[in-house]
């Protein structure tokens, strides 16, 4: 296969000191019934059987709830190939299906202590720790774009949004934030 | 917002969740040996009900699920929500 990352450019977005883009990672969706996720929780060497809408980590490897028998691997630029063997070997025999999203999405990073009140300009979830604690994930919508929003700390989330949606979910989140500063 | 109760994931704002029209419509194991008029009202005629309605919606932008719903078509309260393959919860409606 032709190695293309060298042309690869990152996507334009807008600049925000609470805004920062993520280097590029190995993601896959992989769709299976739970045990066969089990096995393949243990091919990856991280449980794939979290409760509802929780992340799990092991190393440097993630795994995101998406729903009953979606998840959604995160790992190292590198890994993409790698994730795809071991899982191969581990599931050959089990219906399952795993597809290469890593150049689909591209991640942000969303700190500080107003992260929250940012993402709640375009986000109708209930951004609360009480409600969206430390480790939970989903899919949701941030404005007129679906995301996938992760929080990884009290006041830090992780967001994947589809490439061609970057620059509008970042100038929506921009956006926000100034008139935060604003006030 | 309105919340809709996802079976899977709780309590969700409505724009996550799409409409998918009447629930618990079954399709015929043998289309061929359905009669004509049976047929059409299969494809085309559904109920217009005024109150509780029992529909299908599907959790889009969150887990991706289809589910059932009992919802009051008046007040556009939901009722219960419920996975596809369980009856509809008594007493609900």
């Amino acid at each position: 296969m032709v190695d293309l990352s060298a042309l690869r450019r990152p996507p334009i977005i807008a600049a925000s000191p609470m805004l920062r883009l993520q280097p590029p990672a190995a993601r896959h969706i992989l769709r299976a019934a739970p045990a066969v996720l089990e096995a393949a929780g243990e091919a990856l060497g991280l449980s794939l059987s979290m409760p509802v809408c929780r992340a799990s980590i092991a190393a440097t490897r993630a795994a995101l709830w998406l729903g009953p028998d979606e998840r959604l691997l995160l790992g190292e630029a590198s890994s993409a190939i790698e994730t795809a063997r071991r899982l191969q070997q581990a599931l050959q025999q089990q219906p399952h299906s795993l597809v290469d999203v890593s150049h689909r999405q591209v991640a942000f990073a969303i700190t500080g202590p107003q992260a929250a009140t940012v993402l709640a300009a375009g986000c109708p979830l209930d951004l609360d720790p009480g409600a969206f604690p430390v480790g939970m994930c989903t899919r949701t919508v941030l404005a007129k774009a679906e995301i996938v929003l992760w929080r990884r700390a009290d006041d830090g989330f992780h967001l994947e949004v589809w490439r061609s949606f970057a620059a509008y979910v970042s100038g929506v989140l921009a956006e926000a934030a100034r008139d935060l500063a604003d006030t | 917002m309105l919340l809709i109760s996802c079976p899977y994931c709780g309590a969700r704002p409505e724009l996550e969740f799409t409409h998918a029209g009447q629930a618990h419509l079954a399709r015929a194991r043998e289309p061929a040996a359905v009669g004509a008029q049976d047929w059409a009202d299969f494809l085309y005629m559904r109920d217009n009900t005024r109150g509780v309605h029992a529909e299908r919606w599907r959790h889009t932008h969150g887990c991706g699920r289809f589910f059932n719903a009992l919802r009051d078509t008046t007040s556009d309260h939901f009722v219960a929500t419920y996975r596809v393959g369980e009856p509809p919860p008594q007493g609900a409606a």
